[in-house]
């Protein structure tokens, strides 16, 4: 085993290789048995998907940087009929890539070769709530906005919000442990997630405490978390029974001015003591990624400031909380923590300032090919890691970092582009990958705070996992799908060195 | 130039409101200051600092959280606020546009104001008539839905939005009332310091029944309903599907 995770460490990634990592056990789908499958799905009209141009959607995803070769995508109206396609494709040995939104930002979601795309959309029921307890039980391919706009008029709330909620699924979501902005104020979905049903590799469907689900329930190893996170990679999440908490009757937002980062820290540690417990999100965005976001959204700022914050705010009193804000925002321009910032009048003023926020990631990926980070670190340590990686870029390329993030848990989005090239420069991106991983690693953070590991960062999991854990997610992996069929080739790195 | 603005407190643009007992349910929505009257501050505190208008008033009918409609104002760059303080509702249901005009000229008059700028109207009631009615009560020129206002703070050239196209009328004298349209300008946003400054200013308070105006509504409320959800659309499987639907059961082909 040792000897094996060595000699993976040193192979270096070529794309071509990439293919050859999936299973040579597992078989490429025929036209035999797609036809197989769309009886499967009782040749039910667009349940099957076989052709050249339709298909383009499910091989490639949001960031365009991952494409697959599948000629097979499934599109399930039910638990049962994911279940008899999962049954036939293990025994068939046929690699299926579970398909959601689509938009995570680690290629998870998209075939490395041609595994056929088992997509959820069409399980896109919702299908309890009961308001006493907050529950609400969903089906996979439910789209996170239509739920949040589903618990609204019930007066709850989702607990995860993410930029891409009109496009991603809420089984996506779970099998990502999306973050998102609220995670501070509402938990992660480790917590808010309390039932699953999954459908295993051999088409066998597991109720984890989705029907009948409770908030207290001790009864049994707790399987479903497994799930949570687990990429599709262990089965396909069919339900899901998610705790919504009471929507907030206020709801405000500032978005604020600083000078250097380390008003920007005093600034998060005012608003927790300030704002207390109607705090609910404190997002930042340096001047470089503000700097191209207003090329197409305007700032609520108009003067250039090295930092800009976005805090909002979730109470159940207007009143009390504009006193609380209005105390927070006074101490913090009286002490020069803040230089400027705007108060949100309406709630459409709220909304422009998580557009502003919201449109870091798609302006920053239209300026080039986007060497994506997601790390967990010190807070303190953010502006020593970012000026390590700027002053680490060739100076004669135009390689510009882009930051920006959820600061308030520790989680920093670095965006590394060489503007004007959009293709994926294999030194540089070595360069890139080493640096940031090197410092990361050294300062003991996460590489990988929320985004996954999907088809890119799965191999550096031998770096920061010691080889007795890696040996238990290898034989959890065993356990639930001995052939391999979900997701081949991605969240745990290969065993075998390719040849 | 004395510029008074009317701002008004609605419901929030991005609210969806609930009817309830035949009438739209207010009890803990959120409030704000109405769109279109934020696009009118903006322009009376342009005009003040293009040095056109020297002061500008921001007034307000409705509720004791009505003061939180012209801080916003004064945040924006309002000097002073008027707050003609009533627990009548304000979105058509009790207090109507013919009191509220006739209220606005009560105070045009006592201010010698030179120029009124009203929203074009109220996103809750959506009338439209409290501009007209208040130039009429005054014998005032008066334009509405301007999308772009040139004045010297002595005539006035006003682009006016019509469904065809754009009017440009010219008021060679003012004083007028002018009601602003979205394409008007962009308001800004309240910044920090300016909210602080903002609680420095006056506000006058007055109550709208202590006025010797008949405040009681001239039209009667009969229904408040919501429009019938829209119909879910239908996805086709192909072209004669199409045809079929197109022709048998939206009756749109022969």
């Amino acid at each position: 085993m040792r000897s094996l995770l060595k000699r993976t460490l040193q192979c270096t990634l070529k794309p071509e290789i990439r293919r050859s990592y999936l299973s040579p056990a597992l078989t490429i789908a025929t036209s035999h048995d797609s036809e197989h499958l769309f009886s499967l799905m009782n040749c039910r009209p667009g349940s099957l998907i076989t052709d050249e141009t339709a298909l383009t959607k499910y091989n490639q995803d949001w960031t365009k940087k991952y494409k697959g070769d599948s000629s097979i995508v499934v599109r399930p109206q039910s638990t049962e009929e994911v279940s008899k396609i999962l049954k036939y494709c293990n025994q068939k040995s046929i690699g299926v890539v579970p398909q959601a939104g689509s938009t995570g930002l680690c290629g998870g979601s998209v075939p490395i070769s041609n595994e056929i795309i088992l997509s959820v959309e069409c399980l896109n029921n919702i299908e309890y709530f009961d308001s006493m307890s907050g529950i609400l039980g969903a089906q996979a391919g439910c789209i996170l906005q239509d739920l949040q706009d589903y618990t609204a008029t019930r007066d709850h709330l989702v607990p995860i919000d993410l930029g891409a909620k009109g496009t991603c699924q809420i089984g996506g979501n779970v099998s990502t442990n999306a973050g998102g902005s609220y995670y501070y104020r509402y938990g992660s979905l480790r917590g808010n997630v309390l039932g699953l049903e999954v459908v295993l590799a051999n088409g066998e469907v597991l109720n984890l405490g989705y029907n009948p689900s409770h908030l207290k329930d001790n009864t049994g190893y707790d399987l479903k978390a497994l799930f949570i996170g687990a990429e599709g990679t262990l089965g396909i999440v069919t339900k899901v029974a998610i705790l919504c908490p009471r929507l907030q009757k206020s709801k405000c937002a500032a978005f604020l001015a600083c000078q250097n980062f380390e008003q920007v820290i005093k600034a998060l540690e005012m608003a927790k003591s300030h704002l207390g417990e109607i705090l609910a999100a404190f997002e930042f965005m340096d001047d470089e990624v503000l700097g191209v976001v207003k090329e197409k959204v305007p700032l609520p700022i108009l003067e250039m400031y090295p930092y800009c914050v976005l805090v909002e705010t979730h109470g159940s009193d207007e009143e009390h909380d504009l006193a609380k804000i209005e105390k927070y925002l006074s101490s913090a321009m009286e002490e020069d923590i803040v230089l400027d910032g705007v108060l949100a009048q309406s709630l459409s003023q709220v909304q422009d300032f998580w557009k502003v926020r919201e449109s870091c990631n798609p302006c920053v990926a239209e300026k080039g090919f986007v060497y994506k980070y997601d790390v967990s670190l010190p807070v303190h340590d953010f502006p020593l890691f970012v000026s390590e990686i700027r002053s680490n870029m060739p100076p004669e390329r135009p390689v510009r970092v882009f930051n920006y993030g959820h600061v308030i848990d520790g989680n920093l989005h670095c965006n590394i582009v060489e503007l004007g090239n959009f293709e994926r420069d294999h030194e540089l991106s070595k360069t890139v990958e080493e640096l940031v991983l090197d410092a990361v690693i050294r300062r003991r953070g996460s590489i990988s705070a929320e985004h996954g590991l999907g088809q890119y960062k799965h191999i550096h999991l031998p770096k920061i996992r010691d080889a007795a854990t890696l040996s238990c997610m290898y034989a959890t992996k065993q356990q639930f799908d001995p052939k391999g069929i979900l997701n081949p080739g991605k969240y745990l790195p290969p065993q075998t060195v390719p040849s | 130039m004395k510029i008074l603005v009317g701002v008004k407190r609605v419901v929030d643009y991005a609210v969806k409101v609930r009817v309830q007992n035949n009438t739209v349910d207010l009890k803990n929505i959120k409030m704000s200051l109405n769109p279109f009257c934020e696009i009118a501050i903006e322009e009376a505190v342009r005009l003040k600092e293009q040095k056109v208008a020297d002061e500008v008033v921001a007034m307000t009918i409705g509720p004791k959280q009505a003061t939180e409609t012209l801080r916003t104002a004064l945040a924006m760059g309002a000097d002073r606020a008027i707050h003609i303080t009533t627990d009548l509702r304000t979105d058509y249901m009790e207090l109507q546009p013919f009191a509220v005009s006739q209220i606005f000229q009560k105070i045009v008059e006592e201010e010698n104001s030179d120029l009124v700028l009203l929203g074009k109207q109220g996103i809750d009631s959506d009338c439209g008539q409290t501009g007209p009615m208040l130039a009429g009560l005054l014998g005032w020129p008066q334009v509405t839905f301007a999308a772009n206002i040139e004045t010297d703070g002595k005539s006035m050239t006003v682009e006016r939005e019509t469904d065809s196209g754009t009017e440009t009328i010219k008021i060679s004298q003012l004083p007028a009332v002018v009601t602003c349209d979205l394409r008007l300008n962009e308001p800004r946003y309240a910044t920090l310091p300016n909210i602080m400054k903002a609680k420095k200013k006056k506000v006058d308070t007055r109550a709208a029944e202590d006025m010797g105006i008949d405040l009681a509504p001239r039209n009667q409320v009969l229904e408040v309903y919501e429009p019938p959800p829209r119909k879910e659309g239908i996805m086709v499987e192909n072209m004669d599907e199409l045809i079929d639907k197109l022709k048998n059961e939206a009756g749109v082909i022969a």
